[in-house]
């Protein structure tokens, strides 16, 4: 029987799926014209969940079932700006869904079950419950890639998606099983302890090969990316911004449960497969670097483009995990709380640039922006700057913690090939502002920003963030280390 | 007030920048009055630096501190000398000159030309007062987007090939500063204060990884031999004020950059590599004076006469270690940095007003080409002493600022080897013969063409804008005393720490 101290624990999760099934029942129930009270229903809920999160935080690391979920400052961190990020989603697909026809309750409630995923994902305590979590999201992704039924190339990125995403899974539960046969256990925690004395090296070596490759496609780490173009480009851009922030940070939580808690080195001595895996992620984290960056400078779609500069931004995020110590923990969770806000003001800003029958999907529609529209013009320039990593842009203090984990894990080299990674970058980046800035608007386009003044507003203040994070960074830096440090 | 004049100088043009953003397209003239206003304003408050400034010590004076990123040992942390009050007041100096040569010139969308510049100048001061080297490099790195900016949206032709160069150029360079400093943080133990990172002992081959990714760097930046090449396209293409900002501040924080790191932070390696910089420097000085001479357009012609002009700025640096460490003539060494300096604020008078000039005669006839002038004098009498006077400065006439410090230079150069010497005085011929030879061909002779017939003479406007300029090529040129005072201290600190190995 669970204690109620068990449930307390989980509350947060339990009330978001209670009030997702309520928000599926009220859309069943809701007039056509009324069903505009969803969507600030489910930002409301999305919100009060932050809250619970917050205000439920204990002090310290708790577990409940047994030890199957984990509630600490790693899960707090998480999961306030999974829910966050996604409240801010919301906003912003709420005029691509009207204008689109769209069906709005569907993409409420499957939103917020995937983020109930993400919330299992960086609380699992046990193989399973990151199994389920990792489930629980994807499936939401899938349908919710292909929510666009009309669109082929929608449905062609749920296919690609699923497929690859449910090989990529199998991957995943292959090498659990045989990381349960080496340990006998589940449990992440037992299984760290049993590392040591196993006389099954070897098998335990294979099942930590196929969970990279599984946490490699979750991430979008190259040679594990082929679906984030397709899938990026193909999905409604409502999607797409949650695939391309929220997640990122769900892929970060699974990466440092299965390999860190699971695997990784107690401080003051090697005792777990630490140095093995730095190794592989260390040559995941270089592929994605050079193929993410080589690949988005000959791109003409912009969600392609920031497809491929996701993947090296998950290089870069590799860069500092592969440190496998507290510093570079927190200075990849850094960076993965600073790629997610950028990175869903980015694809804001392509939805907030669209309207129906005309997608901001070419960098060449973006020709001339700021002739038309000065302010969006400049929020696209903080963006494109922050991804760059120029100070004194958010992004460029996430660059500068995971290169100085590096250096100080001893790999000066992999600091370098991301220094190097980074001019290339800076390339593709530039060429945006370029157009907006430089060139001359298109004859017979007429780019302008969305009339709906919330996601108008909602996504000034994710840019300006960019700016003032810039600045005022120390008290995420200093919550990142406290969360890894206990 | 005086204890955060610092943080005044540096933030109030960037504050200033957002009304003038404000004023908008729509009122073009209120922006250019509040920019100008912000733009005096900190000119005045920089003035505020001299008494302020004890420059008998020498030391890093009017000390601001503040812990910005506590775990990380990253402190806002703020101080100048006598060499950074020196560039400050340039920096101040030329901001006004370049928004008010900017004032009727720049028709398209002026306020934001006006806060990109102010912006900046902002973060131009930052560099010259942070005494955190994470701070240095915030400031460092966000002064390429305003300059990016400002050569894409107002400049010539191939503007964008030259801004995109400029920017990936520079940031090339830097990028691997900052892999250097971050090696340095791990060195110290946890601490990115630029004085401490001197403090720390270094073997040879780590100094020497070090030196070369400072010098990457910086020698982009100063631009030395052979990085150089994004100096021309970018001078070229760049409006006016772009070239005056870009030729009279940005590359001095090259040469700044050099004395702030490399010098104290890898002086064994500096010392061991100096061979290096002095053949840069030379080949700077007398092979790009040869490529200047055969340039037919006049900003191309003035950029590589400042390549070659920072080739002093380098060559008075690096002899130093010759004088300290090998032939033991500090006093020599002293001359010779004290000559780099002076020759840092005075080509940045000199390389701003030969712009300046170009732009009014670019913003009559629309070319920069020499061969379409010629006569001018006939048309613009009051323009043309101006330019004379400029030119005259640029070949290194005695009585402008321009004689002064290439003579310490090679007065130093002289005692450390007169072959040195010998290569470095070539300027003086081979800046003359470019300089004079364009002269003869733009200002002298008969009107060649109708259109040269028809220009107007210098408006107050520009007669305001050059004369400033040559009342510091002049006041420099004949009393450069108050300019040499002002950094003496603080070069003779320098010098007494080249004598200290750290290996």
């Amino acid at each position: 029987m669970p204690s109620i101290n068990d449930i307390l624990i989980l509350l947060p999760e339990i009330y978001l799926v209670v009030a997702a099934c309520v928000l599926l029942l009220l859309d069943a129930w809701l007039k056509p014209g009324q069903k505009g009270a969803v969507h600030w229903l489910s930002i409301l809920v999305l919100l009060v969940g932050a809250y619970l999160v917050v205000s439920g935080q204990p002090a310290s690391s708790v577990t409940a079932f047994g030890g199957m979920f984990v509630r600490d400052g790693v899960a707090e961190v998480l999961k306030l700006f999974s829910l966050v990020i996604t409240a801010m989603i919301f906003v912003y697909a709420r005029p691509y869904l009207k204008e689109r026809a769209i069906p709005f309750g569907e993409f409420y409630t499957l939103t917020i079950f995937a983020t109930v995923g993400i919330m299992f994902l960086v609380s699992a305590g046990s193989l399973v419950t990151s199994y389920l979590g990792l489930e629980l999201l994807t499936l939401s992704s899938y349908a919710l890639v292909a929510l666009n039924r009309d669109s082929s190339l929608s449905s062609e990125a749920a296919i690609k998606y699923f497929v690859l995403g449910a090989l990529a899974s199998g991957m995943l539960l292959y090498g659990m099983s045989m990381v349960y046969g080496a340990t006998h256990s589940l449990d992440l925690h037992t299984i760290h302890a049993a590392i040591v004395g196993t006389e099954w090296k070897t098998l335990l070596l294979f099942g930590l090969v196929f969970m990279i490759t599984g946490i490699g496609f979750k991430l979008g780490a190259a040679p594990f990316h082929m679906w984030i173009p397709d899938v990026y480009q193909g999905s409604p851009t409502a999607v797409t911004v949650f695939i391309g922030s929220a997640q990122k940070l769900a892929a970060f939580g699974m990466a440092y449960r299965l390999l860190s808690t699971g695997m990784g080195d107690a401080a003051g001595g090697a005792t777990g497969l630490a140095p093995q895996w730095q190794l592989m992620l260390a040559v995941l984290a270089v592929l994605s670097l050079a193929i993410g960056n080589l690949v988005a400078l000959v791109q003409t779609n912009l969600k392609r483009l920031l497809a491929y500069s996701t993947i090296s931004h998950m290089g870069y995020l590799l860069v500092g995990f592969v440190n496998a110590g507290p510093e570079g923990y927190s200075a990849s969770m850094f960076y993965a709380v600073s790629y997610a806000l950028t990175s869903a003001a980015a694809f804001g800003m392509i939805i907030v640039l669209s309207r129906s029958g005309f997608e901001c999907e070419e960098i060449d529609d973006l020709k001339g922006l700021n002739q038309r529209s000065p302010w969006f013009a400049f929020l696209m320039l903080l963006i494109m700057f922050s991804l760059a990593g120029v100070p004194p842009l958010f992004g460029f203090y996430g660059k500068l913690l995971v290169l100085k984990a590096a250096v100080d894990a001893g790999m000066l080299w992999l600091a370098l090939v991301g220094a190097v990674a980074a001019i290339i970058g800076l390339y593709y980046y530039l060429r945006v502002v370029k157009v907006m800035y430089f060139d001359a608007p298109t004859e017979g386009t007429d780019v302008r920003a969305t009339a709906d003044a919330p996601a108008r507003w909602v996504l000034s203040l994710n840019a300006l963030a960019l700016l003032v994070l810039g600045f005022a960074w120390s008290p995420l830096l200093t919550w990142c280390e406290r969360a890894f440090a206990g | 007030m005086s204890n955060h004049l610092l943080s005044l100088l540096i933030w109030l043009p960037v504050v200033g920048a957002i009304p003038v953003l404000l004023a908008g397209n729509g009122r073009p003239g209120l922006a250019r009055w509040i920019s100008l206003l912000v733009a005096v304003a900190t000119f005045a408050a920089s003035l505020a630096l001299i008494p302020a400034y004890d420059a008998t010590t020498g030391t890093m004076q009017l000390n601001e501190s503040m812990s910005w990123i506590p775990s990380l040992g990253i402190n806002y942390s703020l101080a100048v000398d006598g060499i950074s009050v020196a560039l400050i007041i340039l920096t101040t100096f030329t901001q006004i000159l370049v928004i008010v040569g900017a004032w009727e010139i720049i028709q398209n969308k002026p306020h934001q030309y006006m806060a990109a510049m102010l912006m900046l100048e902002g973060a131009m001061i930052g560099v010259f007062c942070a005494t955190d080297a994470m701070l240095f490099y915030v400031f460092f790195e966000a002064m390429l987007i305003p300059m990016f900016i400002i050569i894409g949206i107002w400049g010539g032709p191939r503007r964008v090939y030259a801004t995109l160069k400029f920017f990936i150029y520079t940031f090339f360079g830097s990028i691997f500063m900052l892999v250097g400093l971050l090696y340095l943080w791990h060195k110290t133990g946890g601490s990115f204060a630029i004085s401490d990172m001197a403090a720390v002992h270094l073997t040879l081959t780590e100094q020497s990884w070090l030196f070369f990714a400072f010098l990457l760097g910086f020698a982009i930046k100063v631009p030395m031999v052979p990085v150089h090449t994004w100096l021309p396209d970018a001078h070229v293409e760049a409006p006016t004020g772009g070239s005056v900002v870009l030729a009279a501040v940005m590359l001095k924080i090259g040469g700044y950059g050099f004395i702030r790191f490399s010098l104290p932070i890898a002086p064994d390696a500096s010392q061991h590599y100096e061979w290096l910089i002095i053949v840069l420097s030379l080949i700077a000085v007398c092979y790009i004076g040869y490529i200047a001479l055969v340039q037919q357009d006049m900003k191309k012609l003035v950029a590589y006469s400042s390549i070659a002009h920072m080739g002093f700025v380098t060559l008075g640096i690096f002899i130093a270690f010759i004088l300290v460490r090998e032939t033991n003539n500090p006093d020599a060494a002293r001359l010779g940095m004290q000559g780099a300096m002076v020759q840092m604020i005075s080509h940045g008078f000199i390389s701003g007003a030969m712009f300046s000039c170009i732009g009014v005669l670019y913003d009559r006839m629309h070319t920069r080409q020499i061969k379409d002038y010629g006569g001018v004098i006939n048309v613009m009498p009051i323009f043309a002493p101006f330019y004379v006077l400029f030119a005259m400065a640029n070949s290194g006439l005695p009585g402008t600022s321009g004689f002064v410090g290439e003579f310490m230079v090679i007065l130093a150069a002289f005692s450390a080897n007169p072959w040195i010497a010998l290569f470095a005085a070539f300027t003086l011929i081979i800046g003359a013969a470019y300089t004079l030879w364009m002269v003869k061909r733009v200002l002298w002779g008969n009107v060649t063409n109708k259109h040269v017939a028809e220009l107007k003479d210098v408006n107050g406007r520009e007669i305001f804008m050059l004369s400033a300029f040559a009342a510091g090529v002049l006041l420099f040129g004949i009393w450069p005393e108050p300019l040499v005072h002002l950094m003496d201290a603080s070069v003779a600190r320098i010098v007494e720490q080249l004598a200290i190995t750290k290996v």
